[in-house]
């Protein structure tokens, strides 16, 4: 056998909870309804929820709203804190730091130098009163960039590569159509080339050719980058389009997961046949 | 005898802003959160400054109050008049006489010496506002030492602009920590921050903030490297009055001729530059 390949990254037993838990859900997840705890109302966003991805790999989360996908996402990216769990990237101390115990401004280095995030809503991800150009350069005055000149000229590529006509380069994303919101925050996920592209539901709310669009240019992207790129959405379609691998969430947990055309044609959990049969 | 308390404050309010000064002077740069206090004038008016004004100033002071360059406005003199009333201390429109300098978004021509106090009025102290609305956020990012938004504010001006666009309030990085806005005096006044002999004091009564750059503490204006920072330019103009050259000078319209010509911001300086001949030795 040849020698196996380390993930890039590695998410072991992560747990997010929204309230205090009582006696009778805290540990007892069979009392828990759907992911939440009928007498204290603490909501289990995300249980034991455990994954790796691979370098070049697109891995698909599935699920409907409320599975818990975004809270995943959100903790991945460090906008919101984990409740416990192990978070590990090869880049970063070869893998051996649990990130989601490290210092905040290590968090905040590695959100600017290791991942790229694209928002489902481009308010979360865009400053919307800002030009298209500040946007990109934000996340490489984070870096430590301090030219204006190079920061211009990297902006002017990555802009050009997502089809934004350069004329439009200082109009604010506020003037931009939803499309072209999400194709400037695709270019500012690369400003400074991370390794690791997190897109919560890119094409969500686009209308289809402007999502035939977008995942053209995420497609491109990957194969002339090689990321890796972690994509949740609710439209099988994308995930089947884009994702080798595909994990199904259900109310906070992983109820199935495997190659992507293994899952979509031969579903096991009966959730996950729904969900496939439910294809329009 | 007197109803009032010496310089208006109670004794306890007095020794709670002196405590946030401290503070501030240990942390240069650190904003302070401080109870400002109600004042006859209205906050937003200087009371930051009068507040730290008030509860530092002493019999044996002598003060001087600016607006904007100038002694005698009618903010300026006000100011001055409540000081007076309140204290009995003997006040001037010299710099280089002034223990305690109370100013409005300029620091004065003549450069500060040690053992003076200048004491300016703050509108907004927290630089990183505009791009953070949160104060909950903007302590944080302290905190944290990141200032992107800072800098991406100036990225902007120059991707709109061509330039920095921050006609006042041009933010300062102090004691290699903390941003700081230095309240909206013109760039011009930028670097007098650096290294000064004077104990900087600075007061935002409405923002219940104190902050202080202590005496030879390094201060640098933010700049790209390749934008590197600027101070207002007067190319080939000068002083009507003084003829002086490297001071802030005031664009004004002769109203009979239509007539553009600049004069001395800094009143006291422009006087004392006048007098210099007749008075000699006074200045």
């Amino acid at each position: 056998m040849s020698e196996q390949q380390k993930p890039i990254l590695i998410l072991k037993d992560f747990n997010k909870t929204f309230g205090k838990g009582c006696a009778h859900c805290d540990g007892k997840p069979e009392n828990r309804r759907q992911g939440y705890c009928p007498k204290c109302r603490t909501v289990y966003a995300c249980q034991d929820i455990s994954l790796s991805l691979y370098q070049g790999e697109i891995v698909g989360i599935v699920g409907e709203s409320g599975s818990g996908k975004s809270t995943l996402m959100q903790a991945l990216y460090f906008d919101s804190e984990a409740t416990s769990g192990e978070y590990f990237l090869e880049a970063y101390h070869s893998g051996e730091e649990n990130l989601f115990l490290s210092s905040s401004q290590q968090q905040k280095w590695v959100r600017n130098m290791l991942l790229g995030m694209v928002y489902q809503n481009p308010m979360m991800g865009l400053k919307m009163n800002f030009s298209a150009q500040s946007n990109i350069a934000e996340k490489m005055i984070a870096a430590g960039n301090r030219q204006v000149h190079s920061m211009v000229e990297r902006g002017d590529t990555l802009l050009e590569q997502v089809h934004i006509p350069l004329i439009r380069r200082k109009d604010s994303p506020s003037h931009f159509s939803g499309g072209m919101q999400q194709r400037v925050q695709i270019a500012k996920a690369l400003a400074n080339e991370p390794p690791i592209l997190l897109l919560d539901e890119v094409t969500t709310g686009l209308d289809l050719s402007v999502q035939a669009d977008v995942l053209e240019l995420i497609q491109k992207i990957q194969r002339e980058r090689k990321n890796s790129i972690l994509l949740v959405s609710h439209d099988l379609s994308v995930v089947r389009m884009l994702a080798d691998r595909t994990i199904v969430m259900l109310n906070g947990r992983i109820i199935e997961e495997g190659l992507t055309d293994q899952v979509l044609e031969d579903p096991q959990h009966p959730y996950t046949q729904q969900l496939v049969y439910s294809l329009l | 005898m007197h109803e009032r308390h010496f310089a208006f404050l109670d004794e306890s309010s007095k020794k709670e802003i002196r405590r946030a000064v401290l503070k501030a002077v240990a942390i240069p740069g650190y904003q302070v959160p401080f109870a400002s206090r109600e004042l006859p004038i209205a906050r937003g008016w200087g009371t930051g400054g009068l507040q730290i004004t008030l509860s530092l100033v002493g019999k044996d002071d002598i003060i001087k109050v600016i607006d904007q360059g100038s002694d005698e406005s009618v903010n300026a003199v006000s100011l001055r008049n409540l000081i007076q009333e309140t204290t009995d201390v003997a006040s001037t429109i010299h710099t280089t006489e002034a223990t305690l300098i109370q100013t409005r978004h300029r620091v004065p021509e003549q450069p500060l010496k040690e053992g003076q106090i200048l004491i300016l009025q703050v509108p907004l102290p927290e630089p990183l506002r505009n791009v953070e609305p949160s104060e909950y956020k903007t302590k944080k990012l302290h905190a944290e030492a990141d200032y992107s938004g800072a800098w991406l504010k100036l990225f902007e001006d120059i991707m709109c602009y061509g330039q920095a666009a921050t006609g006042a309030d041009h933010p300062v990085f102090v004691n290699d920590r903390y941003v700081m806005a230095p309240t909206p005096i013109p760039r011009f006044d930028n670097p007098k921050l650096d290294h000064n002999p004077a104990l900087m004091l600075f007061g935002a009564g409405r923002e219940k903030k104190i902050y202080a750059v202590p005496p030879y503490t390094k201060v640098v204006s933010l700049a790209f490297d390749d934008y590197p920072f600027q101070r207002e330019r007067f190319v080939g103009k000068k002083c009507r009055l003084t003829g002086l050259e490297n001071v802030y000078l005031d664009e004004l319209i002769d109203e009979a001729t239509g007539e553009v010509y600049y004069q001395t911001n800094d009143s006291s300086y422009l006087l004392e530059f006048l007098n210099r001949d007749e008075g000699a030795g006074t200045v």
